[in-house]
């Protein structure tokens, strides 16, 4: 029981934690390219960044599980020709998750964007720096409580998530059944205190890392003002 | 004959506060010449300095310096601004809260010189201060780096966006004997933006008038504003204070001084009246200021 409890929660912060990396990476250009790009039709890759936010999970756990199966392309593709199949398999509910997580991450940066003048990119291209130099060296260090909340945010959500993963997870311990999942299974199956056991769980590491937002959040700003 | 430098001749619709507007400026700013753009604000000179800085696109027009073209809509050229050799000063300053004074100079440095960059330190007065970031430094202290900062990069042309307009007038006064040290001093072609007229005169060797998005007059600036302000006159704004009899009160610059005059001049008068005292300068009173009084 032990073993299958410490499992469980294993798949959830190995979930949790490639779901965030996969998204800082993804999300930086993307949040990027959303707030400065001039390109006109950016509204339309901003309303599909947001859509996971409005969407049912039922809803995008339907269209992925459709998407992975094996007679459409996408799911053709990572079976034949990586050998992975996504329908109810951890890669599928990476692959789930991270699309569910994107608004968490890319509406984070984009906002520690759009609150920095516009004039200290400017200054950085006048000063002979290429865009990646001045999102490296100038735009990044002077958005990191908006890098924090990102991954934070995108962490704990996604040791939430629910239906989307049950949509495409299948719930199967070992492989794809997270501590979220696990609290619903146990009450179906009237084991109280272990769904007690997950739920308290849930309660503190969420507890944790919004206190872990809030407190670094205060000290830089404490650090900007000196 | 002057080498002329940059060669410009630029279109632009703006947005001003009476409707849409075109730009439609050529200018010529000889190499090493300290000039400036004249005019109220919103009539476009910040939008030209952007320009030429390759921040903003021009709708049409060229760009020439020496023998490079930066901007030319007819052969869709438009060099990016880091190819640009600028030094551009930003209204706001625009200071990096991230970096320290040192780090923005070394940032800012193409090839990380230490003796120009302490040289730069020196000339502004930096030295003390090389390990604060921007949100420790007064206003004065800001400015400075952000004119070091453009200098770093040694650029053929230092582009300042009314640089000293957010200060109080005295350390205005010191902010622009050192500006015009480093125009001398960094050879720099300068082109400056302002609405101060006494920084004009004070600075500039040639003013560019900027109304309804044209060139309106140029030349030497002493020349320029000949008939409107300068003069042999001097000329004061005040606000009244108080009226009693032949005695006016007013309030100069945050002195309060009593004028003594003949009482119809003072019929129309009321309190909180904004007025313009002209004074004649002929063989006034003259005295130098030791540092420890405070005017």
């Amino acid at each position: 029981m032990n073993e299958a409890f410490l499992q469980t929660f294993w798949i959830s912060i190995k979930l949790a934690s490639l779901t965030t990396i996969s998204l800082f990476c993804v999300g930086i250009p993307i949040a990027w390219f959303l707030t400065y790009s001039s390109f006109r039709l950016k509204i339309v890759l901003q309303a599909f960044v947001s859509m996971p936010l409005v969407l049912p999970p039922s809803v995008l756990g339907f269209y992925l599980l459709l998407a992975f199966s094996p007679n459409f392309w996408f799911g053709n593709f990572f079976s034949h020709y990586l050998n992975i199949h996504l329908a109810f398999s951890f890669p599928g509910i990476l692959i789930g998750s991270i699309i569910f997580n994107v608004p968490f991450m890319v509406n984070s940066i984009q906002t520690g964007f759009s609150n920095l003048p516009v004039s200290l990119k400017d200054a950085s291209y006048t000063l002979g720096k290429s865009s990646m130099t001045t999102l490296r060296r100038v735009l990044l260090p002077n958005i990191k409580p908006a890098l924090l909340t990102g991954v934070c945010l995108t962490f704990a959500h996604t040791i939430g998530e629910f239906g989307v993963i049950l949509m495409i997870g299948g719930n199967i311990p070992g492989k794809t059944r997270v501590a979220s999942l696990a609290v619903y299974d146990e009450v179906q199956a009237l084991n109280f205190d272990l769904a007690n056991k997950y739920a308290l769980f849930l309660c503190g590491f969420s507890f944790l890392i919004l206190l872990v937002i809030y407190g670094v959040n205060r000290e830089f700003l404490k650090w900007k003002r000196f | 004959m002057e080498e002329i430098l940059i060669e410009l001749h630029l279109c632009k619709k703006i947005h001003t506060s009476e409707g849409d507007e075109i730009l439609d400026v050529k200018i010529e700013i000889p190499r090493l010449g300290f000039i400036t753009l004249f005019g109220k604000s919103g009539v476009g000179k910040t939008t030209l300095l952007r320009m030429i800085a390759g921040l903003t696109q021009p709708d049409s027009g060229y760009i020439k310096v020496g023998t490079e073209v930066w901007f030319d809509h007819a052969r869709k050229i438009n060099i990016k601004p880091q190819c640009r050799n600028i030094g551009f000063v930003f209204q706001d300053y625009s200071l990096f809260p991230n970096m320290t004074v040192k780090e923005h100079l070394l940032y800012a440095s193409q090839d990380k010189e230490t003796r120009y960059i302490s040289e730069l330190l020196d000339v502004f007065h930096l030295k003390g201060l090389c390990n604060r970031k921007p949100g420790r430094l007064s206003g004065g202290q800001q400015q400075r780096l952000a004119v070091a900062r453009a200098l770093a990069r040694k650029p053929r042309i230092l582009l300042l966006d009314e640089p000293l307009s957010a200060l109080d007038s005295e350390t205005r006064q010191t902010l622009q004997h050192e500006i015009m040290l480093a125009h001398r001093n960094f050879q720099a072609t300068t082109l400056l933006v302002s609405h101060d007229l006494n920084e004009v005169v004070k600075l500039s060797d040639f003013v560019y008038v900027i109304d309804g998005g044209k060139v309106q007059s140029q030349g030497k600036p002493v020349e320029i504003f000949r008939n409107s302000t300068i003069g042999t006159d001097l000329q004061l704004v005040g606000i009244v204070i108080k009226i009693e009899d032949n005695v006016l009160t007013v309030s100069i610059n945050n002195t309060i001084t009593k004028i003594v005059t003949t009482p119809d001049k003072l019929k129309d008068l009321n309190i909180n009246d904004r007025i313009l005292i002209t004074a004649k300068t002929m063989d006034p009173l003259i005295r130098k200021l030791t540092e420890n009084e405070a005017y």
